[in-house]
This record gives C-alpha cells, structure tokens and sequence, in this order.
C-alpha cells in the first residue's frame, strides 16, 4: 500500500476548470489562521510532478484504498482517476461510456459505465464529481459489471407448480399475482397486501411502488430493508431535527480538526470516503480521529496514529460510553450556552439523564478506561471544528436511536452544525436506502411529511387526486419485522419481495424461510437472481438490473445522481419500474375522477411527477431535472430557485424543521418508543429549535451467561456486499472473500484451544453455524461473523441445513423508535469442531487481519489503472484549491 | 387523614399494574417489543414502590380502603393473557385502564402534597406522574398500531 508522505511539491497549478457558470460568491471564512499561511501550506500539498501520470496497474484486492494524495486542511480534494476494465480491454476498445454512480453501497460515486459489444465492461470514476472525485473502491471496481452477464441471472417469470418453480412468460405469471391480490382486496380489503423492498431500485421506482400501495391499495405495510440498515439515521434525524436529511457534507473531511467515528468502519464500508479521510489524516496537518468500535479496525489504528482515542465498548453499552462523553462537555463547560439557548430545547432534561454517567461508571459498564474516555470528551471539547459519522455499529445496536440522537446532542451542545468541518453524517448502508425514504416505499408519506399531519395527507391526497382516508395515515407505518409478523400469523396474505433476500439478511433465519415457504402467504419475488428468498416464493419476476434501466438516486450525502441505461437487460427481465406499472395496469388503479392513478411510462415523467411531490418540503428537488443531471457531477438536495446548484450542508442557519407544522414526526420517548402527540409537540412551542433528547442506558436483551457465556456480533467485509448477489459474481471479489469465518480474540481463542483456521460451531439459543475462525482483534469476549454468506452458491444448499448464515443465530428484537432489527447484541457459546486445512477464508487487509503471522495476504485481483489527473472545480465546495485560490469554481 | 387511604392505593395498584405488565408481556413474547416494552414499564412502577416506602412510613397506609371508603372497583390487575391479534389488543386496553387508575391515584396524591408542603412526597409524585404518563403513552401507540390489522383481517 502506498502510504508515504505526499511526493516533492512544486508550487503552481493549473486553475482549476470551470464546471458551472455561476457568479463569484462570497469565500467562507475558515478559521482565523491568516489565509496566506493557509494558500502556503496548501502549496506545500501539490503533487503537480504526479498529475497526469498513470500510477499504475493496481491489484485493488491487495491495496484497498489505493495510492494517497495528501493535502493540507481547507484544501480541495485531489482527483484521482480509478477505473476496472474486464478481459485486459483497453480504453480505445470501449465503444461507449455511459454515465452512472455506483450502488455497491452508500457513497454513490460517480462513475462512466464502459460498454462493449452490447455488454457491461468496466467502470471509470468520474474525476469531476463531487462525491469521488474520480475514484473508485474494490466493490465498485471490481463488482459493478460481471454480475449483469453472469449465466444465472432470471431471465424469465417463474411460477409454483406442484411445488416446482417453472418458468412461464409475464401474463402468466403477472395474471397469477393480479388474481391473488384482487381476490384479497375483494374479502378483506388492503391491510392483506404488503411489500418489502430495497435500497437498491431508483427514486421513480419507489415512488411508482409508493403511489401504488399508499394511494392504489391503501396499505400501511410497505417498508424496505433499508429498515436493516438505515432505519436509525431516518429516525434519529426526526427525533433531533424534527425530518430527515443529512445535515454534514463529504467536504467537512476537508475542513474538520477532529474526526469521531461512531461504530462506522469506513475503511471498509465506504472505502473512498475513507480514502478522503486518509489523504487528510496522512498529511501534515491531520485531523484527530477518535474511534468507537468492539474491534480494532483500520479506523482504530488510524486513532492512534493521530494521537486520537480508540474506544472499544462492550457490546450492547453504547448509549451508556455516549452519555459519558456528554456528562464531560457539561462537567467541563464545553457547551456553548448562549447557542444552546437560541436554537435547543430540553438541555436541562438532558443534563439531568446524563448526570449520574460519571467517567468511572462508564469505565465499568462498558469495559473502557476512564481516561480515554475522558481523553475523547476532551477532543470532542476542544477542537475547533468536528466532523461525526454513525454507522452500522450503532444502528444495529442495542439502543440505537437514543446512541445516534446522542451523536447529535453533542453537536448541537457546541454549536458544531452546519458549517464547514463542523458536521454529523448519520450514513446509509445502501446505496438507494435514502430514495426508499424520500419516496415513500417505505414506512414514511413522500417528501417526509407527517403521517399525523392532516395536511400533509391532504397535499398527497390533491396531487394522487384521492380520498385522503386511501392515504394510510390512521395507524403507524408497519415496520419490516411486523409485516413478517403479519404474514406469518397469514393476516399479510399477499406479500411481494423486490430486490431484497430477507431469507439470508434478516434476524433469525429459520423462523424468516418458515414464514415466506408456508402456505399462510402467497410469495412474490422480484430480482436479478434466484436467490435463497426467490426459491421459496409462489411467483418470480425477473428484473433488471442497474445499468439496464434509467434512473435517479440519492446517495447517504444528499447527492443525486442520473444513471443511465447502458445494455439491454437479458431475456424478458424488467425494470423495476416496467414491472410495477405493468401491476398497476391490471389492477387499473383509478384516482377520484377515474382517470389512471400511475399515468406515466417513463422514468423521466415519473421524476418529473416526484419532483412536484417534493416542493416545498426539506427534501425539495423542484430545482432537479434529467438534463440538470447530465452535467459533470451529482447535485446535492434541496436544490431550488434559491439553491440552483444544490445545497453543500444544512442547518447553517441553525434553524431546523421542527416546527409542529412542518415536521416530518413529533417525535418519540427513546426509551419505549411512545409517540409524542401533536399537542404535545405544539406546546413545546419547537419552532426551529433543534431537539435535545436523551435516555438512559439499559442492559441488552441478551447477556452472555453461564450457558452462552460470549457476546455475538455480526458485520461485513470490505469485499462483499450485503448477501453477494452482484459482489460473489465478481471473481476478484469471491476470490477475496470466498467463504464465512468468525473472529475471536487471541485470548478467547487460546481458552478454547482455537488455532487460526480451526472449525468452530457457534450457538445461540435460536441456531448455530460452523465455519472456520480467524484469530483476530474482536474485543475479548465478543465474537464477530460476516452476515453475508447465505447458500445461493453452495453445491449441498439444504436451507434448512444451514451451517453458514451469521443470522441463524440473531434475535428478534428491534430498536423501539426506528424498528431496527438489533444485530449485533446476542449472546453465544463457541466450541471447537475440528482442526482446519489453513487459515480462515477471512481477508487480511482490513479489520479482519489475523493477530498471527504465517497468514498469506490477501491479494490477486484483476489489474486496475489509477491516474492522478488535474483537479477540477467542485461547485459549492468550501475549500481553496491547491493554489490558494477559491475551490467551487 | 385520608391520605393514608390514597397512599394506600398508590402503593397496591402500582404494584398490582408492575404484576401485570410483566404477565401480559411474558404472554406476548412473540412480539419481542411487548415483551421488553412491558419488563421495562414494570420497572417504572417497581421504582414508584419503593420510593412511596418512606412517605407510607411516615402517614401510614390503609390497606384495601378504610371503613367509609371501600373499595368498589376492584383492580385485581392481569393474571394470564388472552391469545391472538385481538386478545394482545384487549390485554393493552386492561393495561392502560390499570394505568389511568394510577395516574389519577397520583394526580390526587400531589394535590395533596402541595396542601400539606411535603416536598419529598411532590416531588415523588410529580416524578411518577411523568413515568405513569409515559407508560400510558406506550400502551395508547402500540395499541393504535395493533388495532387495524386485528379488527380487520386477523384470522
Ligand atoms: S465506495 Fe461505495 S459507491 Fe464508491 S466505489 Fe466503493 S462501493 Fe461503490
């Protein structure tokens, strides 16, 4: 890995190009330093001797994050070109480049879809983005493309005969889901009817699915599995800011002194916005880092080398390390009163939860040391600008709204919000799981309204032009675990699956391929493969994949991006969008005046038609169009008449949307998860002051005992992604990542007689699996397992024999305000089963790296190039470019 | 004084609504939310018991009404759990009227305690006020969000 310090500078630049034409703009203050010192030391960053040329063929599987190019703080991001191409193409053997962003997780990065011959070939980053500025990590690279012409993808409809999937064409099969669901609407009316989708279909298409179960049917059962991974940042942002939106930017990387990372291994799961981190942290001027997670991570050695703080809490204890670190902003004035005042409520209610979390008692109940904690508070304190992140290691977590609210209570204690380098980015793990909010698939109305706002219904119910009492408002949202709950007791007798495999990603997988393979539940399936949940389903719609259709999405930093369709997708599959209105038609929704209720046929009106859906409301997109979005780079949200090029950060003005009549909640106890009443709401008299809200800590559900005496936790590698469907089709990445394996702690492993590589049976009380251990650095006590290896491409796949599957043995059990499943708290015992052939099949780049020598590294993906190009212009970028100069231009 | 006959009360039908909290989440456990929800409420109430020891001590307590006053309604509390979609409704709606006679107990209690200036028995009764608020807060959401699907189409 190259990681040395930035190559001999030269000072001169070339001015950056122009990517928009806008009007000079006022230059955001930076600090107090005076700014030629700042241009200076910016100078001293420039690589220019490197611009231009190509780094190199790369094996991005055995270098993760790629080259670095170090620069100063306040200073734009270098461009960096990354691009795969397949079978040793060259770029002159493309014939075209289509325009995208890729969805192998939540940071969207730009990209150029290279075609050849009518297929899919490779991918280039696109160095004028905002979000990448060219690069690429190994997901993106390597397992973007070869899944679109892998022999097994579904090509045609299959139905259930005899107990037999067959294949059929779509009036068939599209006739039998019709049949099925008007007969259900006949005898019991909507609540029959439920969809669970994804984070991975585009903004018109979940607006369309919307349209159709919020107006169409009239259904309250429609959630995504964005409920698995994004659930609790929707819900804290509502509980703090009264709607959703990610209040922070990528740029605050930029500008930030102190970097904290809650319980987010970005090295692995977002590996080029870690990549912006590093070429800060390995500058001369780096950020602090300060680390929250039970395993010792790429990000925990990057606290340390920063003189920053690596915490690794007890599983479970989360909410408990967070109201220590707000008890020392309070015991040692590091709060801004007069800020606090203006623009907060509930600051006393808060300093009372936090009071009795004294250092020591957090040192005890989350087994950390109460000087690192107090070392963390004080970086926290202290440092001019922080920028926060929150992950999976929070959202999965016991408690995990009130610990991601808490991330936000510190922010707003100091003031840190809304400008540069002083932000919170609440993370999404899908790379659409915010569109799936936005748009209303999910448990939320479009546009974040207020399902207990009669207005808010209202506005829906004029422009579907229908009875607002079709909008299902008079219950709460079904969250994805109770609608399986529904149709297990079969009161859900239709429930339709889009791009999603709940029989691998979903807590306690026995009881989840009971409920979608019994007779009480009629199954439908729609995706790109026949995955472990498509084998068990009555009907299977083949759809197609990204780079098959057009559309838009929104990455977890509010950019939005076009995807163009590049081929043709294989066979009779569908888009998404096709297969929803071609369900829409049959049904023959109609609206008030009995015209039809989905007019459109093309993504464009149908983005159109959200568009309008979106004025007015913090998520507004009325200033967004497909040709705005052919530009250079994605647009950030709200774009409007007064923010033509999109809106950098939020909340700079310090006013948020709580007030009563425009909030998307009134908000929750985090505690039990009772809804707070819009009388109540009102007469907090919010009125764009932001929510301090606390809780206190409560044990997990599940602590280990005499019988299960070890804490289960479950993750992801940097190679894979969610349960494989595209990134197990990719040789380079299967080849890295090829099989499961648990962590233990080197001292664990000792008391148990595990050896790197040894077989080892893990069991909770609802299942076990048996699999290969890594030696590693999980916190003593606590054993780790990948979530994503379920069955599709074993030889032996007896589902019910499943010896693999990290979620056999999670608990059913959810966040009580976001409905979160909680992942990562559960209680285990680990025996030794067998000497093993070699070491785990686990990856040794990142957290999973053995403690032991003798590993072999892992390495052997297909060459890539990496070029350092110049660095463009990024509109609404805050930083200065390499020579001083304004960056944004 | 008859504020011996509402400590009293305060003291039985916390206790009785704890008992029963934990019954009917135990009952319910496959709605893992009920089942913690309810241990969680327990607690509050468990709370509320123990802190009212000191002010029973100090006015003393009058055990299943005084001879004026007795009980007429009797709030024996939850002891099994109906079944089903709509039995878990019913078993809510018990909760909440269990926990509106304790909130009222306490509304009493802390007028009460304003009149007589006994700061440590408002303050306990403002306090547990809040949490038996919260408790019914609780039990009116989750009721709400129970209630279409198992009046309409549980089997
Ligand atoms: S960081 Fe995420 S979006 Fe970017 S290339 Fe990697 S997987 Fe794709």
């Amino acid at each position: 890995m190259s990681r040395g310090p930035p190559a001999p500078a030269r000072a001169s630049a070339a001015r950056p190009t122009s990517m928009t034409n806008r009007p000079p703009r006022t230059r955001i203050r930076l600090g107090t330093e005076p700014r030629s010192s700042r241009a200076r030391r910016a100078r001293l960053d420039l690589r220019t001797a490197l611009v231009g040329s190509t780094v190199g063929h790369m094996d991005r599987i055995a270098d993760v994050w790629g080259p670095r190019t170090p620069h100063g703080k306040g200073t734009v991001w270098p461009a960096r070109v990354d691009e795969y191409l397949a079978d040793g193409l060259s770029e002159d053997e493309v014939d075209r480049w289509v325009p995208s962003a890729c969805v192998l997780c939540s940071n969207g990065c730009g990209c150029d879809i290279a075609v050849k011959d009518g297929r899919m070939v490779g991918v280039r980053g696109r160095a004028t983005d905002v979000v990448n500025h060219g690069r690429l990590g190994p997901k993106g690279l390597y397992g973007s493309t070869p899944w679109a012409s892998s022999p097994d993808r579904l090509t045609r409809p299959l139905v259930r005969e005899a107990g037999q999937l067959v294949e059929t064409d779509w009036d068939t099969a599209m006739g039998r889901v019709v049949e099925v669901s008007r007969r259900l609407l006949a005898e019991k009316g909507p609540l029959t009817h439920g969809f669970y989708s994804t984070g991975q279909l585009f903004a018109e298409e979940y607006y369309v699915l919307g349209v159709i179960g919020k107006a169409g049917l009239g259904t309250p059962h429609m959630d995504g599995n964005t409920r698995l991974c994004t659930a609790t940042s929707a819900a804290a942002f509502k509980e703090s800011f009264g709607a959703d939106g990610q209040p922070g930017s990528y740029t605050d990387v930029e500008h930030c002194d102190a970097l904290f990372l809650y319980g987010h291994n970005m090295a692995e799961t977002q590996t080029v916005l870690w990549m912006r981190v590093l070429d800060r942290t390995r500058s001369p001027d780096p950020p602090v880092v300060v680390c929250v997670d039970p395993r010792r991570t790429p990000v925990a050695v990057e606290a340390e080398r920063t003189g920053g703080v690596h915490l690794a809490p007890r599983v479970g204890t989360n909410l408990a390390l967070m109201n220590g670190l707000t008890r020392e902003l309070f015991a040692n004035g590091w709060v801004d009163e007069r800020w606090v005042r203006d623009h907060t409520l509930g600051v006393e209610e808060l300093r009372g939860i936090v009071e009795p979390y004294t250092p020591e008692v957090v040192a005890r109940t989350c087994g950390v040391d109460a000087d690192d904690l107090r070392r963390a508070a004080r970086i926290f304190g202290e440092s001019r600008d922080v920028l926060s992140t929150v992950l999976q290691g929070f959202y999965q977590s016991h408690q995990a709204t009130a610990s991601a609210v808490a991330v936000h209570n510190l922010h707003l204690l100091r003031g840190l919000i809304g400008r540069p380098g002083s932000g919170v980015l609440q993370m999404n793990g899908q790379p659409t799981a915010q569109n799936n909010r936005e748009c209303g698939a999910d448990g939320d109305l479009p546009g974040f309204r207020n399902w207990e706002n009669p207005r808010h219904v209202g506005e829906l119910a004029e422009l579907w032009n229908v009875d607002p009492l079709t909008i299902p408002h008079w219950a709460p949202p079904t969250h994805a675990m109770q609608i399986f709950g529904y149709a297990e007791e079969g009161s859900i007798g239709l429930l339709w699956v889009v791009g999603t495999n709940p029989a691998v990603s979903m807590p306690e997988s026995a009881r989840i391929r009971r409920i979608l393979g019994g007779d009480q539940c009629f199954v439908v399936v729609q995706d790109l493969f026949l995955t472990e949940t498509a084998r068990l389903a009555d009907v299977v719609l083949p759809a197609a994949g990204w780079g098959e259709k057009t559309g838009t999405f929104t990455n977890t930093n509010r950019v939005v991006h076009l995807s163009e369709k590049a081929v043709e997708p294989p066979g009779e599959a569908r888009s998404d969008l096709e297969i929803f209105l071609m369900y829409a038609d049959a049904m023959d929704f109609r609206d008030r005046d009995g015209a039809p209720l989905v007019p459109w046929r093309e993504p464009e009106e149908v983005f159109d038609a959200w568009r309008e859906a979106s004025r007015g409301r913090p998520v507004d997109y009325t200033g967004l169009t497909y040709a705005r979005l052919r530009g250079p780079t994605g647009i950030p949200w709200p774009v409007t008449e007064h923010a033509p090029d999109g809106t950098d950060r939020l909340y700079h003005d310090g006013v948020f949307p709580t007030r009563t009549d425009e909030c998307e909640t009134y908000g929750h106890d985090l505690l039990t998860g009772a809804v707070v009443t819009e009388q109540e709401h009102r007469a907090m008299r919010p009125d764009g002051r932001a929510f301090l809200k606390g809780a206190h800590h409560t044990p997990p559900h599940e602590e280990p005992g005499p019988e299960y005496p070890m804490l289960y936790t479950t993750g992801r590698t940097v190679y894979q992604f969610h349960t494989r469907t595209k990134t197990g089709r990719s040789p380079s990445l299967r080849a890295a990542a090829p099989d499961a394996w648990v962590e233990l702690s080197e001292v664990d492993a000792a008391r148990l007689g595990v050896s790197e590589g040894d077989v080892v049976r893990v069991e909770s009380p609802r299942g076990a699996i048996e699999v290969r251990a890594r030696v590693g650095r999980v916190r003593p006590g606590t054993v780790f397992a990948p979530f994503h290896y379920g069955s599709w491409d074993l030889d032996d796949a007896d589902p019910e024999h499943q010896h693999r599957q990290a979620n056999e043995l999670t608990m059913t059990v959810w966040d009580p305000v976001s409905k979160q499943p909680y992942f990562k708290t559960a209680a285990c015992r680990v025996v030794r089963v067998r000497g093993g052939d070699g070491p785990a099949p686990a990856p040794t780049t990142a957290a999973s790296a053995p403690v032991g020598g003798g590993v072999p590294g892992t390495s052997g993906g297909a060459p890539t190039t990496t070029r350092l190009t110049d660095t463009p212009g990024y509109p609404d970028d805050p930083a200065v470019d390499a020579a001083g100069g304004t960056g944004g231009r | 004084m008859h504020l011996a006959t509402y400590v009293g009360l305060a003291h039985r039908s916390e206790r009785t609504l704890a008992e029963s909290l934990r019954v009917v989440g135990e009952g319910h456990a496959r709605h893992p939310d009920v089942l913690f929800t309810c241990r969680t409420l327990a607690g509050f109430s468990d709370d509320h018991v123990r802190q009212l020891e000191p002010v029973a001590r100090r006015y003393g307590e009058q055990h299943g009404g005084d001879v004026e006053e007795p009980d007429r309604l009797h709030a024996a509390g939850l002891a099994e759990v109906r079944s089903g979609p709509v039995g878990l409704l019913r078993d809510l709606q018990d909760l909440h009227v269990l926990g509106t006679l304790v909130l009222t107990t306490w509304t009493v209690i802390n007028q009460a305690a304003q009149g007589l200036r006994d700061h440590e028995l408002l303050s306990i009764a403002r306090s547990a006020s809040g949490q038996t608020s919260r408790q019914l807060s609780w039990l009116n959401t989750r009721m709400k969000a129970a209630a279409p699907q198992a009046l309409i189409v549980a089997p």
